[in-house]
């Protein structure tokens, strides 16, 4: 294992799979000469030229489009959308063309195909570069969805939605420099496995982006009064693991939700209704949902920090169950 | 203009009257509630389809549009496939899933079509892209109507298939109605051809009731795009029924109507080759009557073929 961090971990994982796959190539706004908005992409126009590497015009639900055409011929399009907010635009290609291609032929073709986006506030970006909209595309059967947190496993899981053959919507948080250690070598994460990020008895925290490194934190401070937390990070969406959520369920009899997303039909909801059918009796306390205030996310860092859920927020949902 | 033999002649009157008496055929089992779903009628347009796609090689790429039945069959489907799909039958190559708006069929490199209007463009310029980056000397057709051409994703597209030099055929049939309102009731341009100037991109403008011109034009478009040039074509059609099998036209002035049945791209090719000799009243009677034996018995196939188990609704949804 070596030191990285999240976005040196994105950029090896592109790299990587770029030299592995001669179908592989990587396109959106800003990823070739610039090296990408956020750096994701550093180095590789240089290394793999601008065939691999494409610089497309400012039109995402086209250049989207298009990697849908370039996936039923053959290649394996990797393409940026660079805020999550952006992925309004290219809903009618996601959700109309890419995610029903393969259905509606028959299973005729096979589409892999990753759709990277950046989601999450905490820029002071403002209303329309900061939301999280991943239970939309979780809403959408056909689409993969992966939302990583730490360095290592955003490695790992972005290497296996490249070298997967179905559409993936691969969710990357705004906290880039998040510090965290990858494998030396070759790794991939298998896509629609949790992972228990810490073992506990007392409350299961089910959590993933961002919200699971706060969900940590508040894990630390309870165990300062006893209170024994298991962290799971769900990592993927859709599909579920739900197996792991309701074994954890099953041990800790408690069970609190986080995401950054606003609370309000918000993912959170489906975990919950899902624990609700399948684990009733074990269940010693009502679900928890911790999520975004039902506002947009406003632009000043104040009124940002206001809406957005924190770890005291956490702790505070942990106790009322505990 | 290109001098076509003979046998290309012959080939080119068959399929142009097997998509007319295909789509005659459509609106009788769509009426008559054989067909689940809406029928798109292209009756009076079938000449464009046909025309561009026998220009293209076996391998070459190509969408179709809600009355892309001639563009297909240009393309060599199979009559009963695609009756199979069109019905819901298990043996249609989608299994009855897309049925006959949407159809696919990769063993004829068809890629299928979108209920959503201009979202096949920039597939086809994705399709086009690989072709390109993967060297292989396939090429493009990408088919729509001219409420398409209103569509962000046209703009967006030709923009991105001139700067990138892309492998394709933009074919816009134009007939002059976007569903239940005119092109003169929602266009500043009338003219969808001059819009590819805009993209510094070639364009035709071809009167889609003369077959050979529209073959001409998509021939050369073809040897520009194995060169990396793609074209706009608009072909001017005309549409003879509504909008869907059953739309009875009332927003729609009736001579009008009746004016462009009389301008038939079938009849004038007829008589065309009846005047140049290339055949005879005997063996046009001779095309025709084989045509529709071959329909007969897609229909009757298509007929016979199961209802898809209800486990195909589930499958496919995931590799």
């Amino acid at each position: 294992m070596r030191d990285s961090n999240y976005i040196r971990a994105i950029n090896e994982a592109l790299k990587e799979e770029l030299q592995r796959d001669e179908d592989v190539v990587l396109m959106g706004e800003d990823v070739g000469l610039s090296g990408g908005a956020f750096v994701a992409s550093r180095g590789l126009f240089k290394e793999f030229g601008e065939n691999r590497v494409i610089d497309t015009p400012m039109c995402e639900s086209s250049f989207v489009g298009a990697s849908l055409g370039m996936a039923m011929a053959g290649m394996r399009p990797i393409v940026e959308v660079m805020f999550m907010d952006f992925m309004t635009v290219c809903m009618d290609s996601i959700v109309n063309q890419i995610a029903k291609a393969r259905y509606m032929s028959g299973g005729q073709f096979r589409i892999p195909l990753v759709i990277r986006t950046l989601a999450g506030g905490g820029l002071s970006a403002g209303p329309q570069h900061s939301q999280s909209l991943e239970s939309w595309f979780c809403h959408v059967p056909g689409l993969k969805v992966i939302y990583p947190a730490t360095p290592y496993d955003t490695k790992g899981l972005l290497k296996a939605s490249i070298r997967d053959d179905n559409p993936v919507i691969f969710i990357e948080h705004k906290l880039l420099r998040t510090a965290g250690q990858v494998e030396d070598g070759e790794y991939t994460i298998p896509i629609g496995k949790a992972d228990i990020k810490k073992e506990g008895n007392d409350v299961t925290i089910v959590a993933y982006g961002p919200m699971l490194l706060k969900a940590l934190s508040a894990a630390d401070e309870l165990s300062k009064e006893d209170i024994n937390v298991e962290v799971v990070d769900l990592r993927t969406l859709s599909p579920m693991d739900t197996e792991t959520v309701i074994n954890s369920v099953k041990k800790t009899n408690k069970l609190v939700i986080v995401h950054e997303a606003v609370k309000f039909a918000g993912f959170g909801a489906e975990i919950a209704a899902t624990v609700t059918e399948e684990a009733f009796d074990y269940l010693d306390a009502p679900i928890m949902r911790v999520g975004a205030a039902f506002t947009p996310i406003p632009f000043g860092s104040e009124l940002e920090n206001a809406v957005l859920p924190k770890e005291k927020d956490i702790i505070q949902a942990v106790k009322e169950i505990i | 203009m290109a001098k076509l033999d003979r046998e290309a002649q012959i080939n080119l009157y068959t399929l142009v009257s097997k998509a007319r008496k295909l789509e005659e055929k459509l609106i009788e089992l769509s009426t008559g509630g054989l067909i689940p779903g809406w029928v798109h009628s292209g009756l009076g347009q079938e000449a464009t389809g046909v025309a561009v796609t026998v220009n293209l090689n076996k391998n070459d790429y190509i969408n179709i549009t809600h009355r892309g039945r001639p563009a297909m069959l240009g393309k060599g489907v199979s009559l009963k496939n695609f009756l199979a799909e069109a019905m819901g039958k298990k043996d249609g190559p989608c299994k009855g899933k897309s049925g006959e708006g949407h159809f696919a069929d990769m063993e004829k490199n068809i890629i299928g079509g979108s209920g959503i209007i201009g979202a096949s463009l920039p597939i086809c310029a994705g399709v086009a892209t690989a072709c390109k980056l993967k060297k292989t000397g396939q090429i493009v057709v990408c088919f729509f109507g001219d409420g398409a051409a209103d569509e962000g994703a046209f703009h967006e597209t030709l923009n991105l298939a001139s700067k990138w030099e892309l492998p394709i055929i933009f074919v816009c049939e134009n007939n002059g109605w976007a569903q239940f309102v005119p092109q003169t009731a929602t266009s500043a341009l009338m003219s969808i051809a001059k819009r590819a100037d805009a993209y510094n991109m070639t364009s035709e403008s071809v009167d889609g009731n003369d077959v050979l011109k529209v073959y001409n034009v998509a021939k050369e478009a073809v040897v520009r795009a194995r060169n990396m040039q793609p074209t706009l074509i608009e072909v001017k059609v005309n549409r003879w029924l509504g909008h869907y099998v059953g739309d009875s036209q009332k927003y729609r002035d009736a001579d009008e109507i009746e004016d462009c049945k009389k301008d038939d791209f079938l009849e004038k090719y007829r008589s065309y080759l009846l005047k140049n000799k290339v055949l005879t009243k005997g063996k046009i009677k001779n095309i025709e009557e084989n045509v529709e034996i071959e329909i007969k018995e897609a229909v009757e196939y298509a007929l016979g073929c199961e209802l898809p188990d209800n486990e195909v609704a589930f499958e496919d949804v995931y590799c």
